[in-house]
């Protein structure tokens, strides 16, 4: 059945498809049915609070773990490890050796996906010069900060040139200027054609980078596109603020319309923003603002995860 | 099984250099000169203390001419055997009241006495705290049976020395191999705990993770295992080269003066490597898919605990065979994979044929494959298992 899947696969371009992967861990059930398709040369966010099961999701796809059931393919290949040397991985847990200078990990980990150890220590020392840290080349990790330290595992993760890059939650722990430069470095990498797959409960980062998502709660995939379609599944939201309280205008207020801040705030009706316009200003509302505005992927996540992993996204402090 | 044995090669040179060339590797190397240290200082300080230890003594209550056959007779005693082995006399002339001679003397604290004789050598009788089946009873009845009959001069017994005899020789042998097994059984559990710790180490650096995504895990656990085996290998060279330099200055003669193994020095020091490299596999690999189930140091220490205790329980099974090398105990001692490697090299000092070597080693590859294969498979289900755990009756499932 795989070979079917796997010819769709390389017409379709994709990178990565999984097919209905479920891990079970003793009598729990961490991943439940998960399916995605990555398109190659593609930003793809995997979306989910803390516990969904997207780290567990990123290690099966990479063959750090079997699933319970449940096919993968990466890279045109039925065993992720056959082509490890392809691909850079970047765990949501940091690890260096704490002795090692920050060359000879990055070359390490170049090693490690079939790099030679001097060509590993050529191209380390100038990624840390292109990065800033070419004087910190020969101290060791334990010397360097938290920042410094995460930025040589990156420089690791893309030492041997990968053609898929997959990072789990890698904004986390890191201050806005290295967020930024971090951001920068995914878009440089999928500008030279590189598919990059990353794990966040950040999803501002996911607005601002990626093309496509998916979105997963308990274990199962809620949402598998386009952040456009995401963002689709909702009707666009209007923000009124009137001068007259009340009126024949008011009719033209939906059910469920909300009042933030002085402005009645709600769905954009099916009819459009003419026919709403038109009731206003015949009702006497007097407009004094009106903005109809794209509902952002926070928004579309709640609608399709639901308000309780919304909320749990919410909780770790970076929801928005 | 190229891509496994690659990034076993790239782990085993990382975790090769970061031993070598570590501070910790030079106190690794000096390791075994703090044992001879201890050895040296807390065995002077217990000579010194038995020196002064003031031995307990049988007051012997007779007349000087009957205590002076008895202690001529008991020198002829002692100068068969070290001194401290014959029962120490000590000479007190007869008192008119000899009950309180005798409970006076029992009391004494200077000398210390254990018992006392009475009755000389025409009515001799032993009061004291000692049984009469004890060994000091059965050495008084014998230098009594001597003093009292008439002294002889023992016969000639002319004496032609050769360098060495089938005795003289199975007895260093046997020395030999025991000093072989033990430094092989304390050296392999040493060097499995530290590789053991560096796995955890190595979890809780988590970068573990990183290379389970990038080489088969397995490469990780037969990466760490050999890793660790040349680290040893080269200590080992270490100390046998500095072992025998330190020999050959001090002791006249050199090394040609040790009693040869039978398989001889250079077959068996080579013997000696390769036995070590099987039991450091074998145990290596139990410990590594110990260390595989423990997230943390304690938790090593609990999981391991059974293992050292077995081991050291394999040692002893191990340590029987050295006494009768042919006997059935022995043979059941080199058949078992985990006695195997301390009871062959015991051997190897002791009997000259070297084919049972080669069928030994051949045995102990097997298992060592054999385990190193349900190692490497335990330690991938485990070593990056999150949530909760797989009960162990559902552990095949897992």
């Amino acid at each position: 059945m795989l070979q079917h899947v796997s010819n769709s696969v390389a017409a379709a371009g994709l990178a990565v498809e999984a097919v209905d992967l479920v891990k079970d861990f003793g009598d729990t059930r961490a991943v439940d049915g998960v399916s995605l398709a990555v398109p190659t040369g593609s930003i793809y966010g995997l979306l989910g609070p803390n516990g969904a099961g997207k780290t567990t999701t990123l290690r099966m796809l990479l063959g750090i773990i079997d699933p319970s059931s449940g096919t993968r393919r990466v890279l045109g290949r039925d065993r992720p490890l056959d082509a490890a040397r392809e691909i850079g991985y970047l765990p949501e847990e940091r690890g260096l050796y704490p002795s090692m200078y920050a060359r000879d990990a990055i070359a390490f980990m170049g090693a490690l996906r079939g790099l030679s150890l001097a060509e590993g220590r050529r191209r380390a020392d100038v990624l840390l010069a292109e990065h800033g840290l070419g004087d910190w080349s020969r101290k060791s990790i334990r010397s360097l900060s938290k920042g410094m330290a995460q930025l040589v595992q990156l420089l690791g993760t893309i030492i041997h040139k990968p053609r898929l890059i997959v990072l789990d939650e890698p904004f986390a722990g890191l201050d806005a200027i290295n967020q930024g430069r971090l951001e920068e470095l995914i878009r440089r990498e999928a500008r030279a054609g590189v598919t990059i797959i990353f794990s966040t409960h950040v999803i501002a980062h996911a607005e601002r980078l990626c093309e496509h998502i998916a979105i997963i709660a308990s274990g199962q995939v809620a949402f598998d596109g386009s952040v456009a379609e995401a963002r689709g599944r909702l009707r666009p939201i209007v923000r009124l603020r009137t001068r007259a309280s009340e009126g024949p205008w008011r009719s033209a207020i939906p059910e469920g319309a909300r009042v933030e801040a002085g402005e009645w705030v709600f769905e954009l009706p099916k009819g459009g923003p003419e026919p709403l316009l038109r009731a206003l200003l015949d009702g006497g509302a007097g407009i004094e603002t009106l903005a109809i505005e794209r509902p952002g992927l926070h928004d579309a996540f709640v609608a399709i995860a639901g308000n309780k992993a919304a909320a749990a996204m919410g909780a770790t402090g970076n929801g928005q | 099984m190229i891509h496994l044995l690659r990034g076993a090669f790239v782990i085993a040179r990382r975790d090769f250099a970061a031993t070598v060339l570590s501070k910790a590797f030079i106190f690794f190397l000096l390791g075994p000169i703090f044992p001879l240290l201890l050895g040296g200082v807390f065995g002077g300080i217990g000579a010194r203390v038995a020196s002064q230890t003031e031995q307990p003594v049988v007051a012997v209550v007779s007349s000087a001419q009957d205590y002076s056959l008895i202690s001529a007779s008991r020198q002829r005693i002692a100068d068969t055997m070290p001194d401290s082995m014959v029962v120490q006399i000590a000479h007190y002339a007869p008192e008119p009241d000899l009950a309180a001679q005798q409970k006076k003397l029992l009391a004494s604290r200077s000398p210390p006495v254990r018992a006392v004789l009475t009755g000389g050598l025409a009515d001799p009788h032993l009061t004291g705290s000692v049984r009469s089946d004890a060994q000091a009873v059965a050495q008084l009845r014998l230098i009594l049976a001597d003093a009292k009959a008439a002294p002889a001069e023992p016969p000639e017994l002319p004496v032609t020395a050769t360098a060495t005899s089938s005795g003289s020789v199975a007895k260093d042998r046997a020395l030999t191999g025991q000093i072989g097994q033990m430094l092989l059984f304390f050296l392999t559990l040493l060097l499995s705990g530290m590789v053991m710790s560096q796995l955890i180490e190595e979890k809780s650096n988590k970068i573990i993770e990183v290379i389970a995504a990038a080489v088969p895990i397995d490469s990780l656990f037969i990466g760490k295992l050999f890793a660790m085996l040349a680290a040893s290998v080269a200590g080992i060279v270490v100390w046998i080269s500095a072992g025998a330099l330190l020999i050959q200055l001090i002791n006249t003669g050199g090394l040609r003066n040790l009693p040869d193994p039978a398989v001889g020095w250079p077959a068996f020091l080579a013997l000696g490597v390769v036995y070590f490299a099987m039991n450091y596999l074998l145990l290596g690999s139990i410990f590594l898919m110990i260390g595989a189930q423990a997230s943390t140091v304690r938790e090593v220490q609990t999981l391991s605990m059974p293992a050292t205790f077995a081991q050291v329980i394999v040692f002893g099974f191990a340590a029987t065979a050295v006494a009768q090398p042919n006997s059935t105990e022995a043979l059941v001692a080199a058949v078992f994979p985990l006695s195997s490697p301390l009871v062959m090299l015991a051997r190897a000092a002791q009997q000259s044929e070297l084919w049972p070597h080669a069928v030994a080693l051949a045995w102990q590859a097997v298992w060592v494959f054999f385990i190193l294969r349900l190692g490497a498979k335990l330690f991938r289900r485990t070593v990056l298992k999150s949530g909760p755990r797989a009960k162990w009756w559902k552990f095949s499932r897992a």
